[in-house]
């Protein structure tokens, strides 16, 4: 698992990751209400706002963490945005992303430094 | 991936007789109207909210401004008179132990604050917003210093809402059952002279109370030890506020939306309007008179999303999905728990304001689909018999 400093954890299979936000963030965020992710087929670059999700007080952006193509997203967190609250790491992910640069994956934070980040 | 919307302070955040209570007791702390305030504790919006249309909430609202006006000849008929000259509405009728919303109006008809006005027997206590309560008492001293004195009460202030609140309350004070909607009291709590206000801002049945400082935090650790109270943040007393269709100051009204703009003229007594004993008198009376006999330009409403997508303040309305020229302009908008969907409130040209009128919001680039509604999306339960 790698993670960014905007809260999104990726997990590498070949060259698709798939990524969600991390616990520490559903926290923050509070019960998620609304969901709302990009379309398959669509390309994002990194930081760009790739999808959001709302809670009862206000909505926030999930940045695409590395460049690349969607390949998938999870229907089950839009008919139920819950989800990502009850389990972030696993049936709440959010997308997959087809990566342009495999190698970028190695780049980003590992577990434990996004722990010291959040101070966990 | 957390957006920054929260404003930091820009000097030492104040803290209200609460504050410790609150941080034991796992608030999350936020900067509001230069106050730590709690915005949630551990159960979070969702659950909070809920929690006070089921059982009861707690709320410290000790940031929000009370004033005392009392008239230096001494008679308080004078004091509401005085206070007339400022506010469009019609104190010198509010009986004793009573109490009736208002606002401070602009020589343009807008409105300056929102407050309550409660007749205390000797006095007026005026319970303004936070944001405004120092502009608000200067305000007024010089406005009515000439025969008013006009004095800020340092105390503690709370609020306990919802279907419980009154058997709680009652275990304290029991005569709080004898009051109904709007009536005002005071009471002893725990030995502490205290000030019952049966109001509040959520749409429930509850009470707001004002309480000695040093006496606040035992109190509500008191009111705490029913299982059917919850400590409940600025977060849900916002959904809850917007549910009951409530205006929020500095969102929905403000310096540059009139009464009548904003749907308020049930706060305006027919003896303050054309025609009545004590017609005008006080700032923007001409506009705002004229806009109760003709209406307005334009009209606060309310909006349910036909989508999931909650549609948030500043979203343009359209009255097409490709039209350029907006026709309105979202002020406060979420999700409702209680009414399990996307809600909001704002402003539209009146001609567009008819409920069940379909217009779109821009979201994100997207054209949502809303229809306009009455307000409130919830049924009120104030105890008005």
């Amino acid at each position: 698992m790698k993670y960014t400093e905007e809260h999104e954890w990726l997990r590498l299979d070949g060259d698709v990751a798939t990524v969600g936000i991390t616990k520490y963030a559903t926290v923050q965020l509070g019960d998620l209400v609304f969901v709302q992710l990009p379309d398959i087929g669509s390309r994002w670059t990194k930081g760009s706002v790739a999808a959001v999700v709302e809670s009862v007080k206000a909505a926030s952006d999930v940045f695409a963490p590395l460049d690349g193509e969607i390949v998938a997203v999870n229907d089950g967190v839009v008919s139920d945005p819950s989800l990502i609250g009850s389990d972030p790491e696993g049936t709440g992910w959010l997308f997959k992303l087809r990566l342009a640069d495999v190698g970028a994956y190695d780049a980003l934070m590992d577990g434990e430094n996004y722990h010291k980040l959040t101070g966990e | 991936m957390i957006t920054k919307s929260d404003v930091r302070a820009a000097t030492l955040p104040l803290r209200t007789p609460l504050y410790d209570l609150h941080c034991e007791r796992d608030a999350r702390m936020v900067p509001f109207a230069g106050y730590e305030m709690p915005i949630q504790y551990a159960p979070g919006i969702l659950k909070e909210h809920l929690h006070t249309r089921a059982l009861a909430g707690l709320f410290d609202i000790s940031h929000m401004g009370q004033i005392a006006v009392r008239s230096r000849s001494g008679t308080i008929q004078s004091a509401a008179l005085a206070l007339e000259r400022v506010v469009p509405v019609d104190v010198a009728g509010l009986m004793p132990n009573r109490q009736r919303y208002a606002f401070f109006t602009n020589g343009a008809g807008g409105i300056l604050d929102d407050l309550m006005i409660a007749h205390r027997g000797d006095s007026l206590l005026l319970v303004v917003n936070a944001a405004c309560k120092i502009a608000d008492e200067h305000y007024l001293m010089a406005e009515l210093g000439s025969d008013c004195i006009v004095e800020r009460e340092e105390r503690a202030l709370i609020a306990l809402q919802g279907p419980r609140a009154e058997s709680i309350l009652a275990t304290l004070a029991p005569s709080c059952r004898q009051m109904r909607f709007m009536d005002v009291q005071s009471a002893m709590l725990l030995g502490h002279d205290c000030l019952l206000m049966r109001s509040g801002y959520s749409g429930e049945d509850g009470f707001e109370i004002s309480i000695p400082r040093d006496a606040a935090r035992s109190i509500v650790e008191t009111l705490l030890d029913s299982p059917d109270v919850a400590l409940i943040g600025l977060g849900a007393r916002d959904s809850l506020r917007l549910e009951a269709g409530l205006c929020l100051y500095g969102a929905d009204i403000g310096p540059d939306t009139t009464p009548v703009e904003a749907a308020l003229e049930w706060a305006i007594q027919p003896v303050r309007r054309t025609g009545g004993a004590r017609a005008g008198g006080f700032p923007g009376a001409s506009i705002i008179l004229h806009q109760l006999e003709h209406g307005a330009a334009r009209r606060r409403v309310g909006f349910r999303a036909e989508g999931r997508a909650p549609v948030r303040a500043g979203a343009l309305v359209f009255a097409e999905s490709d039209d350029q020229t907006p026709v309105g302009a979202v002020t406060s908008g979420g999700y409702g728990p209680t009414v399990e969907g996307p809600i909001a409130m704002g402003y539209l040209t009146t001609t567009a304001s008819q409920p069940g009128t379909r217009v779109f919001a821009e979201v994100r680039g997207a054209r949502l689909p809303l229809r306009v509604t009455e307000l409130p999306f919830i049924r009120p339960r104030y105890k008005r018999i």
